[in-house]
C-alpha cells in the first residue's frame, strides 16, 4: 500500500507551554488520532520533534565533515512533526492529513513516499 | 462518408482517453495508445470508410495496441496486469458472458469521463494544471494548441502537464467519482475550471482578439458532456446556462473594427436566439428544483439581460435582487462590484458608487472601468479620467483598451 509523508508545519518561534489547558486538549486530541490511526491500520510510525533551534547540520565532501548549527532551511516556518501513514490512495490520505490538521491545529504538507 | 475523422476525434479523443486510462491505469499509456489508434484510423478510414462504432473501434485499437506494446515491454507487464485485474473485479454488471464472447470490445463506460474530469480537476493541483489538463485529456488538445490559446510557450504548458500527471501518479491519486460526502467541493472545482475555459476563451485576457472561439466551444463541449453525465446536479445545468447565455451574446461583443462593446450598446438582434431559448429553458428548470446556487443565479442574471429587446428595457430591480441573492452565498468584492453597476442602473450613478464604496480592488481592471463608467454619469470627469487612466493601464487586451480609450476621450470632452 502507498505511504505518505504527513508533516505538520508551524512558526520556528513555536513554544508550546504543556501545562495550559489549550496544549492539554491538543495533546488529548492528537493521541485520539494517533489511536484512531493504529485501529484503522493506517499508521507506520509518528513524532513530535524538539523546536528546529536543537537542529545540527552535518555535511560529508570529500571525506571532509562539517557541522553547523541548524535548522538546514532557514525559513521562518519549521517541520514540527510528521506522520507516515500507509493509505489506499492519495483521496484517502488527505482525508487523514485533514483530521490530523484538525487534532494538530497547524497546517499539514502531504506527500507520497517513493517504493 | 458523412462524419470525417476530425469530427470523431473532437468527440471521441476524450471519451477514450476516459476509458483507457481505466483499463491501463496510467495515463501516458493511454494518451500514446489513443493517439496511436487515429493514427491507424487516419490510414485506413479514408480507405474502408468510418466504422459503424467509430468511438469503440479507436477504443479497442487503442486497447490492443496498449496490450501489444506492454507485452514488448515486459517491465510494464505486472503494473498492467494490476491495474486490469482491480478493473475486471468491479466490471459493469450489465456485462453478459455472451456479449463479452461476442466482440473483443472495450466497455465505454460513460462514468469514465466523469472520473476523468474529477482526476484533472483534482483540489492536489494548482487551477492552471486543472485547466491545461482537462483541455489535454478530456478536450484532446496537445500542447501547442493550448499554448497559443493561452497566449504561453509551449514549453511552459508541456512542463505544466508533465508535473500534473507526475503528481497524480506519484501521489496514487484514484480514478473514482468522489463519493457524496466529497462531492459538493470536488464537483465546483470541476465548474470552476470549466468556466475558467470558459471565460478565457470569452475575454482574452492578453492579445488582440477580444474573443478566442475554440475555448468557448470546449468549456461548452464540457458542460454538456457534464450535464448529460450528471443531470440532476443543479449547478451543473446552471453553469451551462451561464455559458450557453453569455455565449449568445458573443457575435455582439465586437464591432466590425474589433473593438468592444458594452451590454447596453450592443446590438440584441444580433443575439443566438437558439442559445437564449436553450439557456432559458435550463434556467427555468433550476428554478422548478429550488436549491439556488452560485452558478445558476448568474445564469438567472444572464437571462433576465436577454429578456430585454431593448437595454432600456432590462428589469434592473430584478438583477440586483438576484445579486443581493448571491452575494449572500458568495460575499466577495467581484459579486460587490457587479452588484454595484446594476445598483448603478437602477437607482442612478450615485447609488452605484455608493455601493462601490466598501469594495477594494485596486488591480482589477474591471473596477476601474466600472467606477470611471460612474463617475462619469455622476458628471465627475476628473475623477472619472483618473480611474479610466488607472483601468487601461491594468488592461492586456487591445479591444478593451480600445473601448477604455474612446470612453476616457468622452469624459475629456465632456464639460
Amino acid at each position: 500500500m502507498p505511504q505518505y509523508l504527513l508533516s505538520v508545519w508551524h512558526d520556528e518561534d513555536y513554544v508550546v507551554d504543556f501545562s495550559t489547558p489549550e496544549a492539554q486538549d491538543r495533546v488529548a486530541q492528537v493521541a485520539a488520532f494517533n489511536d484512531e490511526l493504529q485501529r484503522s491500520g493506517a499508521w507506520v510510525f509518528a513524532a513530535g520533534l524538539h523546536p528546529a533551534s536543537s537542529a545540527t547540520v552535518v555535511r560529508s565532501s570529500g571525506g571532509q565533515v562539517s557541522m553547523t548549527d541548524g535548522p538546514y532551511a532557514e525559513t521562518k516556518e519549521q517541520m514540527g512533526g510528521f506522520w507516515i501513514i500507509q493509505a489506499a490512495d492519495l483521496d484517502v490520505a488527505l482525508d487523514l492529513a485533514a483530521r490530523g490538521a484538525a487534532a494538530s491545529g497547524g497546517p499539514i504538507e502531504v506527500r507520497p513516499m517513493q517504493g | 462518408m458523412t462524419e470525417t475523422l476530425d469530427g470523431v476525434f473532437r468527440r471521441e479523443a476524450g471519451r477514450c482517453t476516459a476509458t483507457l486510462i481505466r483499463v491501463l491505469g496510467d495515463i501516458d499509456l493511454a494518451e500514446d495508445a489513443v493517439a496511436e489508434a487515429f493514427a491507424i484510423a487516419a490510414e485506413q478510414w479514408p480507405k474502408r470508410g468510418i466504422p459503424p462504432n467509430p468511438g469503440g473501434w479507436i477504443t479497442t485499437t487503442a486497447r490492443n495496441r496498449a496490450i501489444d506494446r506492454l507485452r514488448r515491454e515486459s517491465t510494464r507487464v505486472d503494473r498492467y496486469i494490476a491495474a486490469y485485474e482491480m478493473h475486471t473485479r468491479d466490471t459493469d454488471p450489465d456485462a453478459t458472458p455472451e456479449r463479452e464472447a461476442l466482440d473483443r470490445f472495450v466497455d465505454v463506460v460513460p462514468d469514465d469521463q466523469l472520473r476523468l474530469m474529477f482526476l484533472c480537476c483534482h483540489p492536489a493541483l494548482a487551477a492552471d494544471s486543472q485547466v491545461a489538463l482537462t483541455l489535454r485529456l478530456l478536450g484532446g488538445l496537445d500542447t501547442g494548441e493550448i499554448a497559443s490559446a493561452f497566449l504561453l510557450p509551449e514549453a511552459t504548458i508541456a512542463q505544466r502537464l508533465v508535473r500534473a500527471k507526475r503528481k497524480l501518479r506519484d501521489n496514487h491519486a484514484p480514478y473514482r467519482i468522489p463519493d457524496a460526502a466529497e462531492l459538493p467541493d470536488r464537483l465546483h472545482a470541476v465548474l470552476a475550471s470549466i468556466y475558467l475555459i470558459y471565460t478565457e476563451g470569452h475575454t482574452a485576457t492578453a492579445g488582440p482578439a477580444l474573443t478566442r472561439v475554440d475555448l468557448s466551444t470546449e468549456a461548452i463541449r464540457f458542460g454538456r458532456v457534464l450535464a448529460t453525465l450528471m443531470p440532476d446536479e443543479p449547478e451543473v445545468i446552471g453553469l451551462l446556462a451561464l455559458m450557453l447565455l453569455t455565449e449568445s451574446r458573443r457575435s455582439s461583443r465586437v464591432d466590425a473594427q474589433g473593438s468592444m462593446v458594452r451590454l447596453a450598446d450592443q446590438d440584441r438582434s444580433r443575439w443566438n436566439p437558439n442559445l437564449i431559448d436553450e439557456g432559458h429553458g435550463l434556467v427555468q428548470a433550476c428554478l422548478r428544483r429550488n436549491q439556488p446556487g452560485p452558478f445558476q443565479i448568474q445564469a438567472a442574471i444572464a437571462a433576465v439581460h436577454t429578456d430585454a429587446p431593448k437595454a432600456a428595457d432590462t428589469d434592473w430591480s430584478q438583477i440586483v435582487a438576484l445579486y443581493d441573492q448571491l452575494y449572500a452565498i458568495q460575499p466577495n468584492p467581484v459579486v460587490a462590484l457587479n452588484r454595484a453597476v446594476a445598483v448603478g442602473a437602477l437607482d442612478g450613478p450615485s447609488a452605484g458608487l455608493d455601493a462601490l464604496a466598501n469594495v477594494n480592488l485596486d488591480d482589477y481592471q474591471p473596477y476601474h472601468a466600472a467606477r470611471a463608467d460612474l463617475l462619469a454619469r455622476a458628471e465627475r470627469n476628473d475623477e472619472a479620467i483618473t480611474a479610466y487612466d488607472r483601468a487601461i493601464e491594468l488592461t492586456a487586451n487591445s479591444a478593451e483598451r480600445e473601448f477604455l480609450t474612446r470612453q476616457r476621450q468622452h469624459a475629456t470632452s465632456t464639460p
